[in-house]
């Protein structure tokens, strides 16, 4: 059952997104094409039919959307700004940067958005705990906040050594009186944070929520947290269309697993003139290796319960990922973007950790704006997209989150710290 | 038995076909049990733990002291279903490179002590190696199927359908939170047997069996003809013998495991492996006396 683009659809409804051309919905068991689904032990199951459920009631449930607006607007600070980079537009090619300030919301990323989604969720379906993967921690202290708000208990799983780069959002989320459990399994990263919490979910589901943070993961989790981001590029297509009184040229956002970017990209779907790019981290280079590519470095397959692109070796066994950026640190991915990729609807390439510092720098001196090391991919790549449209073209950037988390490690980079320092 | 005519279609399909029951396959070792009156004991190891070598004594050991089927378990970087002592032994195997390959030929060797042996696999390993090529070496292995924990009947057709066509038994799991729709479409692409999760959580000792556990069971009874395996937390001879009065078979992995992680040699966890066989198979076969 395929539709035409000429369907396209006026992107401004928040609920229920329809399906048109490439923005065909999954099928009712989450496949994106040959991807989603749900690979995870049948005791899970009962859970994902409730929150599948659970989430379609709510969707179209006016008290409901209500509520989750009212927070967007008077918790969160949507909608979030639109910001003209003048002075980082000539170090690419004299194109117009236009960056949506996701770095603007509470906590200081888009995360916030699927979060308060999710915890209104939980609320609803009368439990009372809420569980937690984080990498970079953003997603931890967004859980962790909307715990504290809605007086859920929480738990946030997070590989040691994320721990250990992220210090400050750890010590964040304890403060917002969430209890931080690091995970020494495997890699010790966001892969085994996420085994963790999928063992805590299947042993407490009862009165437990597995608060996912990213486009991944059993159905319904990529359709609902691209739901539950849908308002950046709502809002920031019209905030393009305002100022510009066009669209743009192309879209650019950082994927890790992938919610701020289909988050911003969903609106901008069937308009079959804007181009959609995605920045996988690409770590020391995806030719080394040790990188976090999984489009471009990857092969379809099954990991956290979802079909998609995923680092492996020849027997299926997971890679681990590498990245400077602890939240595209990831060797799985979103279905949808896996489809996308597969439909030629939406490009993905890799930003190496250099050249993501670089425009972690650029943007800091440029525009006074200290983005999150997982954004600073997709200025980066914005960098690389402006220079090919030149300066008639116009790219909006997802700036997905602010970079006070990254200060320690960028530091360290950049050779900060001097001695009489210590 | 009476019932919608869709689920005795369901369940017709979930006999048939009659040549999927080979000599030295599961279900036919089920079904000689219950003329017997007694539950079966299986076993699980994960291969290559510590060693390939001594994976394979291990099992032939518990075979020899009265284990009736053996799961030989494929290490997977991202185990889910298991609790730490498994994660533990598997991640040991996967650095010292166990490949799919070996884990095939080692459950090869493991059915030539005629014991039905198979493999339990997380998903992916199987689709990276193409399910009809796994299901093809598997069978020409001499394995007898293959337990898939994260596989659900919605996503398994390419492997129910690569399966029959070697003639493999397969095993899905049911869980206490199974409403019985589910457990009708799990016993209905289920060959082998249904493996119940006697609680929800992942594999491990537990003091006790979960109470959910006998419930389960009786529910997934007036469900299906399917034999029932009851698995996860099944480690004292004591809890075996208790889930061997109502359950077609008792399951028991992290005990073994527990045992060849904690013992001073090879050798004498591959003894320590055999001596708890013996004990948990005693305990199963007196059960309903
Ligand atoms: C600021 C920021 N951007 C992006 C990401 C990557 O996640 P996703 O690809 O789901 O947007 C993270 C994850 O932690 C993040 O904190």
């Amino acid at each position: 059952m395929t539709t035409t683009p000429s369907d396209a659809v006026d992107g401004a409804t928040l609920a229920a997104p329809t399906s048109s051309g490439t923005t065909a919905m999954p099928d009712a068991l989450g496949h994106f094409g040959p991807y989603g689904g749900r690979f995870v032990p049948e005791a899970l199951i009962a859970a994902l039919d409730e929150l599948d459920e659970a989430y379609r009631a709510a969707m179209v449930d006016p008290e409901f959307q209500s509520e989750l607006q009212r927070l967007l607007t008077t918790y969160t600070g949507r909608p979030s700004p639109l910001t003209d980079a003048r002075r980082l537009s000539p170090h690419a090619g004299g194109a117009q940067i236009l960056l949506k300030r996701e770095d603007l919301n509470h906590t200081g990323s888009h995360k916030i958005n699927n979060v308060l989604g999710q915890a209104l969720l939980t609320r609803r379906m009368g439990k009372t705990r809420v569980i937690a993967e984080t990498g970079a921690g953003q997603h931890g202290v967004a859980t962790a906040t909307a715990a504290a708000l809605l007086g859920l208990d929480c738990v946030v799983y997070m590989g040691q050594e994320d721990t250990q780069r992220q210090a400050l959002n750890v010590a964040r989320m304890r403060l917002l009186g969430a209890e931080v459990v690091p995970v020494t399994a495997g890699s010790r990263t966001l892969k085994d944070a996420i085994n963790e919490a999928m063992r805590d979910w299947v042993t407490n589901v009862a009165d437990t929520h597995y608060l996912l943070g990213t486009v991944a993961g059993p159905h319904p989790f990529p359709s609902m947290v691209r739901d539950f981001h849908r308002c950046i590029g709502l809002e920031a297509r019209q905030q393009v269309l305002a100022l510009t009184g066009r669209l743009p040229d192309a879209v650019a956002a950082c994927v890790g697993g992938g919610s701020n970017a289909i988050g911003i990209f969903h609106a901008f779907l069937d308009d079959a003139g804007v181009a959609l790019h995605g920045f996988e981290a690409g770590g020391d280079g995806v030719a080394t290796g040790r990188h976090a590519a999984t489009i471009t470095g990857g092969a379809p397959g099954v990991l956290h319960g979802t079909r998609s692109y995923l680092l492996q070796d020849e027997d299926g066994q997971t890679i681990e990922s590498h990245s400077i950026s602890a939240g595209l640190d990831y060797p799985g991915g979103g279905p949808e973007h896996a489809w996308l990729n597969d439909l030629g609807r939406a490009q993905y390439r890799p930003i190496t950790d250099a050249e993501a510092m670089e425009a972690f720098q650029l943007l800091s001196r440029t525009e006074g704006i200290i983005p999150a090391i997982e954004s600073a991919h997709a200025i980066a790549g914005a960098l690389v997209v402006g220079r090919e449209l030149g300066p008639d073209g116009v790219v909006l950037v997802n700036l997905s989150g602010r970079g006070d988390k990254d200060v320690d490690t960028a530091a360290r980079w950049f050779g900060l710290f001097s001695e009489s320092d210590a | 038995m009476s019932g919608s005519l869709e689920l005795d279609d369901q369940a017709a399909s979930a006999k048939s076909p009659p040549s999927s029951i080979s000599m030295g396959s599961v279900r036919s070792a089920f079904d000689i049990a219950r003329t017997q009156n007694r539950s079966l004991l299986v076993g699980y190891l994960p291969a290559g733990f510590p060693s390939i070598e001594a994976s394979a004594r291990a099992a032939e050991a518990m075979v020899a002291a009265g284990v009736d089927v053996v799961e030989i378990g494929l290490p997977y970087s991202d185990p889910v279903m298991d609790g730490p002592v498994i994660q533990e032994a598997v991640d040991h195997a996967l650095r010292d490179g166990v490949r799919t390959r070996d884990v095939l030929a080692l459950a090869g060797r493991v059915a030539a002590t005629g014991a039905p042996t198979l493999v339990m696999t997380y998903w992916n390993p199987v689709e990276r190696y193409s399910p009809a090529q796994f299901a093809r070496d598997l069978a020409a292995a001499g394995g007898a199927g293959a337990i898939t924990p994260d596989l659900i009947p919605e996503e398994a057709g390419e492997w129910v359908a690569a399966a029959q066509h070697e003639g493999l038994d397969t095993v899905f799991l049911v869980a206490p939170s199974s409403p019985d729709v589910r457990i009708r479409a799990v016993a209905a692409a289920t060959t082998g047997f249904v493996y119940a999760a006697s609680t929800m959580g992942v594999t491990g000792a537990r003091t006790q069996v979960g109470t959910a556990a006998q419930g389960l069971v009786e529910r997934v009874r007036t469900l299906t003809e399917v034999p029932i395996a009851v698995g996860l937390g099944v480690s004292t001879p004591e809890q075996a013998a208790e889930v061997a009065q109502w359950a077609d078979g008792v399951i028991v992995g992290s005990a073994f495991v527990r045992l060849l992680l904690d013992a001073p040699s090879q050798d004498a966890g591959v003894a320590a492996v055999g001596e708890l066989a013996a004990a948990l198979a005693q305990a199963v076969r007196g059960a309903r006396r």
